[in-house]
């Protein structure tokens, strides 16, 4: 679309840009009647290009929780302060939640394929099913919380419980947003409020969605696949640790030069 | 071509009713009262609330350090307690960096950003009002701290543990609080801020990315949009690291987990290992804190960069280069956090991994300023207030760069660090760089803002007297910083050999203070009886001077066309005969002078409405329930007990009212139906093109 309004001849782009082009910013919902977006110069919809801005923001976010569990990653060994990872992460448990979460993912493509085919019933129905599948892993987070919090891990108990909680506990407050989020835009959906050319408002509650579902990923490898055995005893003081990865990358810089 | 030539009024609503050429909007956002204020979207006016709001945290964050430098001009003075002292240099430091020069280039920002490019607002207007509010509620939490008697006491970085352990003393007498609540203020004051910062970003970029006018590409945007394009992809990514570093900050204090503390005294009395590492907050934090310091100058770098062509009568040498050294500065200011940390043991291989890259910086940095001196070169120079301005910029941050190459070398920074030789330094770079920036700003688009411009007479003194001021206040400090006197220390001995250079240096920073007395008389002065600035007082180069001074509110009648750098040199002086901007010009300049009315549109009727989006409550009202929220975590009383769960009453309702506000802003229309006579199905299917 950017490089054909390139293409047509100025007067033509004067008319198209003039329309309402400051009025379709704010907000999840442009309204009925407005959906000719002035031709945007960066060639995506306002709102589109807000959630990647915001996706690549929060993948620093992600990224600082995650550095932060991953340098406390076997400090609870080194303390000596149980409940332990090892002793108390239940990998086919999670991973049964996990697989609920990555199928949410699959829902969500096809909710959004039905409503850029105007078919508004199947984007109702995936969309309850996504917000469905989210609220499972959610109800699955929550007594996986509570029986961690039985065998008495908790925010105080180590560094693991605190990084723990703490990382997985601001994913799960974003997977709820985003079902809150689904939500709303079904009963918009519902009250007639979304039509084939609102496909936008459902693809970027959907980029939100397969966002957290990647950032699972991540946090399912690094927190439970990765085994714990390896690192217990012989864990490393971030400092070493950073030295160490200061002098991998001068070794690799040597072998290059 | 000739109907996008299309007249208007100089002030947008002066004249009789031949001067509104457009039918306006059903509800104007240009109506006046403090409700239309709280109401508005319109990036002008947003613009000038930040502005007003940030000026006087400047001078708040001022009257603070003239407390520093009353309590410092004799030895062992007792003018202020150390409790005290240590609030005033907190203050000083979050208030001038949070609340004072950030927002004052976000005032640029909005001001000046669709202006160039060629835009009638910003991509998201609510939004844009929702940054502004968050960031005034933000900086309330912080100041209320004053009515608490419980301002934020540990320095503008915050090392854990002295923030982290709550059971470390910390208020003052008199402190309503159980636990000393200082470091809450400051912690949840951040994060509203960051909140603020992060939405206003996210809006700037997609405004520059996708709302530019036809011709204005992005290697022809003005190199102001360019560094604040830049400016604010680092708010975006640097700013996470700092709201993780905070809540895990807050969730030591209010959770009682042990993030950032490497020890506690269990129930038993005995000291126990919790694997806390204070270190963590210093990475996260400048992680943050170093991209934070590129936030506070490139702004300042890009209105320099709009001003000294103009007063060169030159276009900006190299200005491709200039783009990639904003960019290459940015994409540096990521690598460089542990040159803050260089004195905390981290091992020879990180400081010298990290000293490389610190001394990197200044290259792009050099290229910068050979570019404005090259611009100078050969150029027919004017110097106005706002040229003073940008040239002391060129000369004054140069020293505070070389101060800051000095400390890339490890060893030079394990003497410097923490003495007042750091403060000299970033003196220089923040005061020198970012403010002088920033007046030289005011200066440049005061008139645009206003239609009145400043007194030029009064400006050179301001100029030279805040020149000499300012250095008479922080060149000493690098002297006093290299015999030794640290830095934060409230008092210095009678024999210490301090007393000299400290009494210079104070004598220096209440002349600078009294600098600012004399440009706000200028301010009001000219608001006044200030010369009429017309649209193009300058000169001027750049899109923002084809309008009227103040623009309407819908700034361009028709999107203007541009096809160059300097698209108004071009209309003015280019080769290409009688240009549309240059019409548009010459009929404002005829208005204002009074020599004709406004003229009647010469062409049919205009396409489109000008079709601006509505005024609204709800940006304010989930500003307001997001203060609140943050609020109920500083005052947890009353509590509210829903099923077992008990809850601050406070930070509940705000919860509330903040969910409120997004719904009612998410279910509003943005504006009101377009009118169907104007729209014979056109704007679909040009967008389709």
């Amino acid at each position: 679309m950017a490089s054909a309004t390139a293409a047509a001849p100025p007067v033509e782009r004067i008319e198209a840009t003039q329309a309402t082009q400051a009025a379709h910013g704010g907000g999840g919902h442009a309204g009925g009647g407005h959906s000719g977006m002035p031709a945007p110069s960066f060639g995506v919809d306002n709102r589109k290009l807000l959630m990647w801005m915001f996706l690549a923001s929060d993948c620093m976010f992600f990224g600082s929780l995650i550095a932060t569990y991953m340098i406390y990653r076997g400090r609870a060994e080194e303390i000596g302060v149980g409940p332990f990872p090892a002793d108390i992460l239940d990998i086919p448990y999670t991973s049964v939640s996990a697989f609920v979460l990555l199928m949410s993912s699959l829902t969500m493509v096809l909710a959004l394929a039905a409503i850029q085919k105007n078919d508004m019933r199947g984007l109702r129905v995936w969309l309850a099913a996504t917000s469905l599948l989210g609220t499972i892993f959610l109800g699955g987070q929550y007594f996986e919380f509570t029986e961690f919090f039985h065998e008495g891990l908790s925010l105080q108990t180590n560094m693991f419980g605190a990084s723990f909680f703490t990382l997985t506990g601001f994913h799960g407050t974003h997977v709820a947003i985003g079902v809150v989020w689904l939500v709303s835009l079904l009963f918009v959906s519902l009250r007639g409020g979304l039509s084939q050319k609102d496909a936008s408002s459902v693809e970027i509650a959907g980029l939100y969605w397969h966002f957290v579902d990647i950032v699972w990923i991540i946090i399912f490898t690094l927190v439970y696949l990765i085994p714990y055995d390896e690192v217990e005893g012989a864990a490393e003081t971030h400092t070493e640790g950073f030295l160490k990865a200061g002098t991998a990358v001068f070794r690799l810089l040597g072998m290059v030069t | 071509m000739a109907s996008i030539a299309q007249p208007v009024g100089p002030t947008g609503q002066a004249g009789g009713a031949g001067t509104q050429v457009l039918p306006s909007p059903a509800v104007r956002p240009s109506e006046t009262g403090l409700l239309s204020w709280i109401t508005t979207i319109d990036h002008k006016r947003i613009a000038i609330l930040y502005g007003v709001s940030a000026f006087a945290f400047l001078l708040l964050g001022g009257l603070e350090a003239m407390f520093i430098r009353l309590q410092l001009a004799r030895p062992e003075n007792d003018l202020v307690s150390l409790e005290r002292y240590n609030q005033l240099f907190t203050m000083h430091g979050t208030t001038m960096i949070f609340l004072a020069i950030m927002p004052l280039s976000v005032a640029f920002f909005n001001y000046v950003i669709p202006l160039q490019i060629g835009a009638r607002d910003v991509a998201f207007p609510r939004l844009n009002a929702f940054s502004y509010w968050t960031f005034l509620a933000g900086a309330l939490i912080l100041n209320l701290s004053w009515l608490a008697n419980a301002a934020p006491n540990q320095g503008w970085y915050g090392y854990a543990p002295l923030t982290a352990d709550i059971s470390l003393p910390g208020g003052v007498g008199g402190s309503p609080f159980s636990v000393a609540r200082n470091v809450d203020f400051w912690a949840l004051g951040l994060q509203v801020l960051g909140v603020a910062s992060m939405a206003g970003s996210f809006n700037f970029i997609v405004t520059i990315l996708n709302m530019r006018a036809p011709g204005v590409s992005m290697m022809r945007m003005g190199i102001f949009t360019w560094s604040a394009l830049i400016t604010n992809i680092l708010i975006v990514l640097a700013f996470p690291a700092i709201t993780v570093a905070l809540i895990l900050l807050s969730f030591d204090r209010f959770l009682g987990t042990s993030f950032y503390i490497p020890s506690i005294i269990n129930d038993a009395g005995q000291l126990t290992l919790t694997g806390g590492d204070p270190l963590l907050w210093q990475h996260l934090f400048w992680i943050f804190g170093h991209p934070e310091v590129y936030i506070l100058i490139l702004p300042a770098f890009g209105i320099v960069s709009e001003i000294i062509p103009v007063f060169s009568r030159k276009p900006l040498f190299g200005y491709a280069v200039m783009v990639y050294a904003i960019a290459a500065i940015a994409f540096l200011g990521f690598g460089v956090w542990v040159h803050h940390m260089f004195t905390t043991g981290l091992g020879p291989t990180p400081n010298a991994v990290f000293s490389a890259s610190t001394m990197l910086i200044a290259i792009p940095t050099g290229v910068k300023i050979f570019n404005w001196i090259g611009t100078m070169f050969g150029g027919h120079l004017n110097f106005t207030t706002p040229m003073l301005f940008a040239v002391g910029l060129v000369s004054q941050f140069t020293i505070g760069g070389i101060s800051g190459v000095m400390h890339a070398a490890v060893p030079v920074d394990t003497q410097h660090n923490d003495s007042y030789f750091v403060v000299a330094h970033f003196h220089y770079v923040l005061f020198g760089g970012s403010i002088f920036g920033i007046l030289a700003g005011i200066y440049f688009w005061f008139p645009k803002i206003t239609g009145k411009l400043l007194d030029d007479k009064i400006g050179k003194w301001h100029f030279w007297l805040t020149f000499a001021a300012f250095n008479l206040t922080f060149f000493p400090m690098h002297f006093l910083g290299l015999q030794g006197m640290p830095r934060r220390y409230s008092s210095y001995g009678d024999g210490s050999g301090f007393f000299t250079w400290n009494i210079v240096v104070s004598a220096g920073g209440i002349l600078l203070g009294a600098t600012f007395v004399l440009f706000l008389y200028n301010v009001a002065k000219s608001l006044q009886h200030g010369k009429p600035a017309g649209a193009d007082p300058w000169d001027a180069s750049n899109l923002e001077w084809s309008i009227a001074s103040p623009p309407a509110h819908y700034n361009f009648a028709t999107y203007p066309v541009t096809a160059s750098r300097d698209p108004l040199w071009e209309a003015k002086y280019g080769a290409h005969g009688h240009s549309p901007i240059q019409q548009e010009l010459e009929i404002i300049e005829k208005v204002h002078a009074g020599v004709e009315d406004a003229p009647a549109p010469t062409y049919e009727v205009v396409h489109h409405h000008v079709h601006m989006p509505n005024p609204s409550y709800y940006p304010f009202i989930a500003a307001l329930g997001f203060f609140l929220a943050a609020l109920g975590l500083i005052f947890s009383h009353p509590r509210l007990e829903i099923a077992r769960v008990d809850l601050p009453l406070l930070s509940t309702l705000g919860l509330i009212i903040m969910v409120v506000g997004i719904y009612g802003w998410c279910l509003e229309p943005a504006s009101d139906p377009e009118p169907a006579a104007t729209d014979p199905g056109g704007t679909v299917g040009h967008a389709g093109h």
